[in-house]
């Protein structure tokens, strides 16, 4: 899924304001009525609900900085985990250090998410041999999958599959189409 | 018992799947031929045109089949027709003394005989500096089978003249790639040397590669990613019933076969990373033959059938390695370059053939097992998956040409030349097959 700049803005604005508004009408929201011009009441369980007021539902002011805090980092791990693809250099399966905080962000996701699983695509470019490619490839999806591993995911939710030279990304035989292609794919699914 | 009965409900799932395919036997993207070069030390020879009695089918002659055979193959400068001073079918008409004047070293001459839906070759080749005759044989076939019938001429004038048998009667197996509107389509297919009479025998949106041939002749192992991950399948190409022989977890890449046709040795991830194993086809148990952390991988049996090569990148690169047997201690062959990968044995055991990498550009190498000494072969950049001729004369491999993947043929020294690329989109992963008897 690609999106665009203005696009992402957007769709990060919405989850904050969504968040946001979870924060001030707490657990009760569905019943409470989003923004809707009610007085607190009291309810059987004892909870209150409050209604929008003057400050129209949605309040900054009324988050705490820790909230705030956690709301701008979890902005920060969603914006990482738009980057899916992992680039090696030619004959290689070591994760480049700048792919590092993009990866502990999935794995992160991922053990948040048990639920969620995860296809990780080895690739490699055209040169060389196309077994020792497959081979190459597989290694790569490895390292990958051990650093989320490593960094909080469950085996269980990922599954490997390297396609060798037999996939690129891009078609050509210059260096940039070789460095893209050598690369593995996280396919969320 | 439950095993073996889901075993063969997933052969037969997977013979109707195959029907279906080969019954799809018109060529989409055919071959071309183009010869690009021919040996210097290139023998000049005469095919002269048979006569007919009866009726011959359309199409090629029979005799232009034989030529284009023997330049083919770099070893031989067939004198045009048309530079023949008189075209004799039989030994009384051979004047020797015109065919030295025209610098000819060999002379066939032959007939045809139309004998209701068969043909009768009966052919004579001579040595024009002795004057004697060193071949003299009559073969039928099929009228619809010209071709064949003309390898096999093709083949014997070739084992007349060098005394190793020609390799003009085998087929290759090779798989093509069309892409249209970021949709793939591969296919299996196999054809003659010359890329004529191609048939497909699988086509599918997802990869297929690696096709090795059964020692008869009658079966291709290869990769399908079919299921969406690789597994191995054999082919029964007469039937085109397929089976699934490996689909562990991981790789399931890189099958060739042992000589005897009863195992395959595959490269197989399943506890963990890529190692050798040796599959019994009888009984589908596997045996582990490396046990390395490094990638090891593209094994294949050496002409004598007790070590195998393999590739290896345990010393930091892709290396060639060597087994005196299987699950011995591996000795590496290969030092002159950062990446050797590959390896393919010739059936003399002299040379074994592999993608070397030079500079930046990948080629092909031979490496002399009895000196050690590396030769490159090619010149050209991008190329993998060389393949030697059951004879060991010749090699295919596949390069680029103008972004497309195309094949070429060349002989086993580097001299001549041919390139077989397809007619459209790309060709790739060629193996050579069998002299099948």
């Amino acid at each position: 899924m690609k999106l665009s700049a203005q696009a992402k803005v957007i769709a990060l604005l919405f989850s904050v304001g969504l968040v946001a508004g979870c924060s001030t009408t707490g657990e009760n929201m569905e019943d409470g009525g989003y923004g809707s011009d009610v007085e607190p009441i009291d309810q059987d369980g004892g909870s209150t609900v409050y209604g929008g007021g003057d400050q129209g539902g949605i309040s900054s002011s009324s988050m705490t900085e820790e909230e705030r805090m956690e709301i701008q980092k979890q902005t920060e791990q969603q914006a990482l985990r738009e980057v899916t693809t992992f680039y090696f250099d030619f004959d290689t399966s070591e994760i480049k250090p700048e792919a590092r905080d993009v990866l502990m962000a999935h794995a992160r996701y991922l053990s948040n998410n048990p639920g969620q699983k995860v296809r990780l695509e080895g690739h490699g470019d055209e040169r060389g041999s196309k077994e020792y490619n497959l081979a190459l490839g597989e290694r790569r999806a490895n390292a990958v999958q051990r650093f989320l591993v490593v960094n909080g995911a469950s085996r269980g939710q990922m599954e490997t599959v390297s396609y060798g030279e037999e996939k690129p990304a891009v078609m050509g035989s210059s260096e940039s189409a070789w460095a893209q292609n050598r690369r593995v794919e996280l396919v969320f699914e | 018992m439950k095993q073996k009965m889901s075993f063969s409900l997933m052969r037969a799932t997977f013979a109707a799947v195959a029907l279906m395919f080969t019954a799809v036997t018109s060529a989409q993207a055919e071959l071309l031929i183009r010869i690009t070069e021919g040996a210097d030390s290139a023998i000049p020879v005469s095919v002269v045109p048979f006569a007919e009695n009866g009726s011959m089918p359309a199409g090629d002659k029979l005799s232009s089949i034989v030529q284009a055979d023997l330049a083919m193959s770099g070893e031989f400068r067939p004198l045009p027709p048309e530079k023949m001073l008189s075209l004799p079918s039989k030994r009384s008409d051979v004047y020797f003394r015109d065919w030295r004047m025209l610098g000819q070293r060999y002379v066939l001459v032959g007939e045809l005989t139309r004998n209701g839906d068969r043909v009768q070759a009966r052919y004579e080749l001579f040595d024009v500096n002795r004057e004697e005759r060193i071949l003299g044989e009559t073969a039928a076939a099929p009228a619809s089978n010209i071709r064949s019938l003309a390898h096999h001429v093709s083949d014997k004038v070739y084992e007349a003249i060098t005394g190793v048998p020609g390799a003009f009667s085998t087929k290759l197996a090779y798989v093509t790639l069309q892409r249209a509107n970021g949709k793939a389509l591969y296919r299996l297919q196999v054809s003659d040397i010359d890329g004529k009479r191609a048939g497909i025998r699988l086509e599918s949106k997802e990869p297929i590669l690696s096709p090795a041939w059964s020692p008869d002749g009658k079966k291709l192992a290869y990769v399908s990613f079919e299921t969406g991950k690789p597994a191995i399948f054999i082919h029964q190409l007469s039937s085109g019933e397929r089976t699934k022989v490996a689909d562990f977890p991981g790789l399931n890449s890189a099958p060739t076969w042992s000589a005897d046709g009863q195992s395959l040795l595959m490269t197989l991830s399943k506890d963990g990373n890529a190692e050798i194993y040796q599959m019994n086809l009888q009984s589908r148990k596997v045996t582990k033959l490396t046990n390395h952390w490094a990638i090891d991988t593209e094994a294949a049996w050496d002409s004598s059938g007790k070590g195998i090569f393999f590739t290896s990148d345990r010393s930091g690169g892709p290396q060639i390695y060597y087994m005196e047997e299987p699950g011995a201690e591996p000795r590496r062959l290969t030092f002159g370059s950062r990446y050797n990968a590959r390896p393919r044995p010739d059936s003399t055991g002299k040379y074994v053939y592999y993608v070397h990498q030079r500079d930046r550009a990948f080629t092909i190498a031979r490496t002399n097992l009895e000196s050690g000494d590396e030769t490159v072969l090619t010149r050209t950049e991008s190329d993998e998956s060389p393949s030697v001729s059951p004879n060991g004369r010749m090699l295919i491999y596949a390069t680029k040409q103008n972004g497309e993947s195309i094949l070429t043929v060349i002989s086993a020294d580097g001299g001549a030349a041919y390139s077989l690329p397809a007619s459209e989109g790309d060709v790739r992963d060629p193996a050579w097959g069998p002299i099948v008897r």
